[in-house]
């Protein structure tokens, strides 16, 4: 399967509480908190699509949008 | 997000503390229910008290919030009510072994088709910051502020005991394996039980100077390994991750049928 | 032989009567005097296709009820004091929650263990009062068999209309003694369900919004409503919430639609009632030598009169009052030391005239126990 293309980091500040999981976990040091503590994707470009940062955000506020998924899901 | 086809929206963001592992655990189970693809009418979630127990309401299924410790006693009525639902019994671990440890070994020994998500965060945290009974010989609490003198157990070795025949534990760390985990506990058909270490960097992470929750979920890398694995040959006081049972035996429900239908043949 | 016509104890016409209002989910745990329940619904449920369950404890019964009457069956228990005391929380989820359920409560000597096998009538106040926090509740009792079974399905009828647990407060003496019941025909006795709702899968379901009649439609677990049930105040949607109107209005409703229905609620025999000078107050075995009394004493001259409770709670303020507004006396019998007795003290005109017949050594309370007080009542001495 081809390598998955990010098309953008879907961020919630209503719902991001700025506990710095994602941003601690991220493999590329893409993520960082911003002065109102919420998640920001500072360096967007490096970002490999891994998810990590999704599926370990306790609040649901971060969301991977790769190319693929933006086409209507299956 | 496709997982948020299955959350109750309006009742967002969530009460839990920043950095909750509690809510790691509701992703993983959402991507789990997701991948398992069922109706959202045929899955029930009950639970009990504690911050655990809040994820009820957050979640899109038939959801029933009761009271402590009891949460297994009610979803033991609602499975025998009607079999063909999903029942999901999210439980933090005072809830599930203080006060419910004798409906949690009941459950076990009925090996009644339940899923038990034992969040266990080694405290009672709605309530401020108390021990439970698994936070562990010499951890600080609100009431054991001089060192707790209390042993825990081992839960996946007490449910093997009183019968689950899936029986399980990870963390909010390894959430693929959680999530992988826990589609296996509801598919499973007889009493699941998954044990989730997971954090509270608010009371037993700042009591008992664990950092952050990044730093807490780093610890859970740390100090857990795989069933089994060499690590834990050398280090045993590792915590193993995985599944420990997974056997096909008689599930309750599908027993007392049973016996209807016997008694239905000789009236 | 006619198969309506029983031989039973009255533990067993409480299970026929279930069977017949439909019970189709039973969980309990062995108790005397109670057990008997649960022993024939082990085998009579399954016969019909119907759930029995024996629960680890009184608990975990009261909890398990709950769950199943959610999926849409109708439920029951069944105890006796200690595990009527057990169950209060769950039974206040319950109340909270709007869940029909039954509970039966075959009671014996109290307080704690107790006496085991023998009778009492201790637990009137603690059905009402038992769980913590204002409530309502309904509490009903019976004398002989045939009303138990008519009873308990009233009880079943009063739980689904209501959304309310039903407690059924029998007695030992009642619970264990074998008399004639006859079964009524299928259809005899009107049966009710509970109301449940006609809103279409798609279209906002609010399991906690009151119609204007106020009546709350359920729908089952399982169905195409999904909703929340919490023992926290919550909202119309069952979401917990700490809103002041909101807690306010559901306290309101959930007392109120008890307190409002009394008249219908309330279920009650009459004897010679219309020129008694001496009115007695009794239910549950008691009565049965209450009527004893008045019968026997009727023949000669004397003007006693028998009011038989069967709605315990709510209260029947009124109905005391208007049935003892020209008794010169009142005379409340009951085995236990005097509960029924404070609610008729507040109900008539003359607290002063309202006296008590009662035992609580375990033994049944004979016509002579009742006689002796009416002769010191009288005013002819011991």
């Amino acid at each position: 399967m081809a390598k998955p293309k990010l098309k953008e980091h879907l961020i919630n500040r209503e719902w991001c509480k700025g506990c710095g999981i994602c941003v601690h976990f991220c493999p590329k040091a893409v993520l960082e908190l911003d002065d109102q503590d919420k998640v920001v994707a500072a360096r967007p470009e490096d970002c490999i699509c891994c998810r990590l940062c999704e599926l370990r955000c306790p609040d649901l506020a971060i969301e991977i949008v790769t190319e693929e998924t933006t086409r209507p899901e299956a | 997000m496709a997982i948020k086809d299955y959350i109750r929206e309006r009742f967002f963001p969530h009460m839990w503390c920043p950095g909750c592992g509690h809510g790691i655990v509701m992703n993983s189970m959402l991507h789990a229910v997701e991948k398992l693809g069922f109706s959202k009418n045929e899955i029930v979630m009950v639970s009990g008290i504690g911050c655990s127990s809040r994820i009820s309401g957050y979640v899109d299924f038939h959801t029933l919030h009761t009271i402590h410790g009891r949460a297994l006693a009610f979803a033991t009525g609602v499975k025998l009510g009607l079999p063909e639902l999903n029942v999901i019994v999210p439980m933090g671990d005072g809830d599930a072994l203080a006060i419910g440890g004798n409906h949690f070994i009941h459950a076990a020994r009925r090996n009644i088709d339940i899923t038990a998500i034992v969040m266990n965060n080694r405290v009672y945290g709605m309530t401020g910051g108390q021990f439970s009974p698994l936070s562990g010989y010499g951890t600080k609490a609100t009431t054991a502020p001089l060192g707790n003198i209390d042993h825990g157990f081992d839960v996946a070795q007490l449910a093997t005991a009183a019968g689950a025949s899936f029986v399980a534990r990870s963390t909010t760390y390894h959430v693929q394996q959680l999530s992988d985990i826990i589609r296996k506990a509801i598919l499973h058909e007889g009493f699941s039980v998954v044990e989730v270490l997971t954090q509270c960097p608010t009371y037993f992470g700042r009591k008992n100077k664990m950092g952050d929750a990044a730093e807490m979920m780093e610890w859970f890398k740390d100090n857990t390994t795989s069933i089994g694995s060499k690590a834990k040959k050398e280090n045993d006081a590792l915590i193993e991750r995985g599944i420990f049972v997974q056997k096909n035996i008689p599930e309750y429900c599908e027993e007392y049928d049973k016996i209807i239908a016997h008694a239905m043949e000789g009236s | 032989m006619d198969k309506n016509i029983r031989f039973i104890q009255g533990n067993e016409a409480c299970v026929e009567g279930a069977l017949y209002a439909g019970l189709d989910f039973f969980a309990g745990y062995p108790i005397t005097p109670s057990t008997e329940i649960a022993e024939h619904l082990s085998s009579r449920l399954p016969r019909k296709g119907g759930k029995f369950v024996q629960m680890e404890d009184e608990i975990a019964s009261m909890c398990a009820i709950i769950g199943a009457s959610l999926t849409g069956k109708k439920v029951m228990t069944a105890t006796s004091g200690p595990g009527f005391s057990l169950k209060q929380e769950a039974l206040g989820y319950a109340i909270m929650t709007e869940i029909p359920c039954i509970i039966v409560n075959v009671q014996r000597g109290g307080p704690s263990t107790g006496l085991p096998t023998s009778v009492a009538q201790g637990d009137v106040m603690q059905a009402r009062w038992g769980t913590h926090g204002d409530h309502a509740i309904i509490a009903l009792t019976a004398s002989n068999h045939q009303d138990v079974f008519a009873v308990t399905v009233q009880a079943f009828n009063l739980a689904e209309t209501y959304r309310t647990p039903v407690v059924l407060l029998f007695d030992e003496v009642v619970g264990h003694m074998r008399e004639k019941l006859v079964i009524p025909e299928p259809g005899a006795i009107p049966l009710v369900d509970r109301l449940r709702t006609s809103v279409k899968e798609g279209v906002d379901y609010h399991p906690y919004l009151p119609r204007e009649d106020g009546r709350l439609p359920m729908s089952d677990f399982g169905s195409v409503h999904r909703y929340n049930v919490t023992g926290l105040y919550h909202d119309m949607w069952g979401f917990p919430t700490t809103k002041p109107e909101i807690v306010q209005g559901l306290h309101r409703h959930l007392v109120d639609k008890i307190r409002n229905h009394v008249n219908q609620i309330a279920m009650f025999k009459e004897y010679y009632l219309e020129d008694a000078e001496c009115v007695l107050i009794s239910y549950g075995s008691s009565a049965r030598s209450a009527l004893h009394v008045v019968e026997s004493r009727r023949p000669r001259g004397e003007r006693l009169g028998l009011l038989e409770l069967q709605t315990l709670w709510p209260f029947p303020y009124q109905l005391i009052k208007e049935k003892c507004k020209s008794a010169k006396y009142i005379l409340v019998v009951e085995m236990n030391a005097g509960q029924i007795l404070r609610a008729v003290k507040r109900a008539v005109r003359n607290p002063e005239r309202v006296f008590l017949a009662n035992r609580v050594d375990g033994v049944f309370i004979t016509p002579t126990d009742i006689r002796n007080i009416l002769r010191i009542i009288m005013g002819k001495g011991a």
